[in-house]
């Protein structure tokens, strides 16, 4: 339930614009990683391409490979509609469906896959993925009302729990704390660090502390000026990249200078 | 609202003023126009009211038909509804299925030409389509009819002998259902348009499909907006009269949707209006009344619909 990602000479457009140049990088299965680096210089752009979201910009393109366990996700005949059921996502805004109660949000991802499924196998993997995102105890009793009701926070982890209801392989998570408060944002990181156990997660933070806290290994991104490709400058273990990195943008970038 | 209303520290010396003119003219501007609409409404309905008074005292030998208000009445309001809901049984389906084409699917070139057609057919006046109507389609419509009658004439709204003309209520339902078509159309686009990219990404990241991701992300999320416009688009069949008047070669109630016969409010109305006078101008106007109460009700109706999911409707 965990696969490992190569990406090897990604190149990531905008119609003509060059969001993102030549990323070669592997993120290992069952563990964190986290992307840092100024903003816009292609973190979101580059995650995206992981699941195959890039292209639902109009003019959006990729070129290069992106294996996931060794197949390439960008491969003639590869529907992307399968890659996303696989490769989960976090958005940094909670999106969960409005129109839908606390229940059916965690279900939704489901019932596209399997059309029918017996009420008690729903409910059990309703609660399942509830408490994967540690938020069963705090809606148990009110799953039939709408999920927008719930906090920022909640809606977030519902958000979670709706992705780990597929049984994805990975799970990308776009900035997920940055419209939370502090105490949403501890429950997330917690939450990200029982995710390890079972997922590979990828999560675009713009807080160092935060990269610094969950994950296990850094990839530090850079731009060299506005209209200017983002380039991945330093992947390393997290203690690295924070104590030790190779590259004077990296020190100057984690010590605060700027960014 | 008490954000709103108060006055920031730091504006306050600066703008205080001008800002607290401008919004007492703003909303004394405001007011006047409710009161106005208000007062004009209510008006309108007096004078409705005053006018029609005498058909309902008259005895029921002088009413058209001789049997009284209510059997006068009866054909046509069903005629006015059997127009209006064939008009809507064929230009919501379509309507929304051109809106969501133009909105989801379409590239973006050939989405704003067709935007542009859909409105410019909204544009179109009603005396066009039923001129087009009762010399064109009507005319295409006759052998389909016939084929109607002949197969499934033991259905009652199929019932022969066929029209000659192809002037019947299916006709002008049809073309109703043109006119309809692109306010439906055209109000849904602009509603799918504007549904939140953040949930429409969260399906697709779900691993749905288009067609799936437009179910759980953005005809629920249209749903308010879609009866909306489907109302908007009744109310122009309900009322219509110039297009219906040419269209329609009337005659009393029938079931058969393809022989001539059948009537609507509006029609009667525009036809009869330019030669009644004493008690059929009465009649007519009472006629008018009872349009403008089923326009009511629909409309009530639609709102009782969409509020009964306020709860899931995103807005909280
Ligand atoms: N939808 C888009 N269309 C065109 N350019 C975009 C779009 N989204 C982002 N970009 C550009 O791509 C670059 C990278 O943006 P992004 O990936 O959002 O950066 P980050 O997430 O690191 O802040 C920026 O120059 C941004 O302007
Ligand atoms: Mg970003």
């Amino acid at each position: 339930m965990s696969k490992r990602i190569d990406v090897s000479d990604l190149n990531v457009y905008y119609s003509d614009f060059l969001a993102v140049e030549d990323v070669n990088i592997t993120l290992d299965a069952k563990s964190v990683t986290a992307f840092i680096g100024p903003s816009g210089c292609g973190k979101s752009t580059f995650l995206r391409t992981l699941n195959r979201m890039h292209e639902v910009i109009p003019g959006a393109r990729v070129e290069g490979k992106v294996l996931l366990d060794g197949d390439n996700l960008y491969a003639d005949g590869v529907d992307p509609v399968t890659v996303r059921s696989q490769i989960g996502m976090v958005f940094q805004r909670p999106n969960p469906f409005p129109t839908m109660s606390i229940r059916d949000n965690v279900l939704a991802g489901v019932k596209l896959n399997s059309r029918r499924m017996p009420k008690s196998d729903a409910d059990e993997l309703v609660e399942k993925s509830l408490r994967g995102a540690n938020l069963w105890n705090e809606v148990k009793d009110r799953l039939g009302k709408p999920g927008s009701g719930l906090s920022g926070g909640q809606q977030q982890r519902l958000c979670i729990a709706r992705a780990i209801a597929v049984s994805p392989e990975v799970i990308l998570m776009d900035e997920p704390c940055s419209a939370l408060d502090p105490i949403s944002t501890l429950a997330i990181e917690d939450l990200i660090n029982e995710l390890k156990d079972e997922y590979t997660v990828v999560i675009v933070t713009h807080n160092m502390q935060q990269a610094a806290r969950v994950s296990d290994k850094t990839a530090f991104f850079n731009i060299a000026g506005t209209g200017k490709p983002g380039k991945l400058i330093e992947f390393a273990e997290t203690a690295t990249i924070f104590n030790n990195p190779s590259q004077k943008s990296t020190e100057d970038y984690v010590s605060g200078r700027f960014g | 609202m008490s954000i709103i209303t108060k006055p920031a520290p730091k504006a306050g010396t600066r703008q205080a003023g001008p800002g607290r003119a401008g919004d007492k003219v703003f909303s004394g501007a405001a007011l006047g126009a409710g009161v106005l609409i208000v007062v004009v409404l209510f008006a309108v309905a007096m004078f409705l009211v005053i006018q029609a008074l005498p058909t309902f005292s008259a005895a029921p030998g002088d009413i058209t038909g001789g049997k009284g208000f209510a059997s006068y009445i009866f054909p046509i309001v069903v005629g006015t509804l059997i127009a209006a809901a064939i008009a809507l049984v064929i230009a919501t389906p379509i309507g929304i299925a051109v809106a969501l084409f133009i909105s989801h699917y379409a590239p973006r070139g050939m989405a704003r030409g067709l935007g542009y057609v859909v409105d410019l057919l909204a544009a179109i006046p009603s005396v066009i389509y039923g001129a087009w109507g009762a010399t064109f389609l009507a005319a295409q419509l006759k052998v389909p009819y016939q084929w109607l009658a002949d197969n499934l004439g033991w259905i009652p709204i199929f019932g022969g002998p066929a029209s000659g003309t192809g002037k019947t209520i299916l006709t002008a339902g049809i073309v109703l259902a043109v006119m309809v078509l692109p306010i439906i159309a055209s109000l849904a686009r602009e509603i799918f348009l504007q549904a939140p990219m953040l949930h429409q990404e969260a399906a697709l990241a779900l691993g749905a499909t288009r067609w799936e991701m437009i179910r759980m992300a953005v005809l629920p999320f249209a749903r308010g907006g879609i009866i909306s416009a489907v109302m908007l688009g009744l109310g122009r069949a309900l009322g219509e009269t110039m297009a219906v008047a040419l269209v329609l070669s009337s005659g009393p109630l029938i079931a058969s949707l393809i022989r001539s016969g059948n009537q609507t409010i509006a029609a009667e109305i525009a036809l009869d209006f330019p030669e009644a006078f004493g008690l059929r101008l009465s009649e007519l106007i009472a006629a008018g009344l009872v349009l403008f109460l089923i326009t009511l009700l629909v409309n009530m109706v639609a709102r009782w619909i969409i509020s009964r999911h306020k709860e899931f409707s995103g807005a909280n």
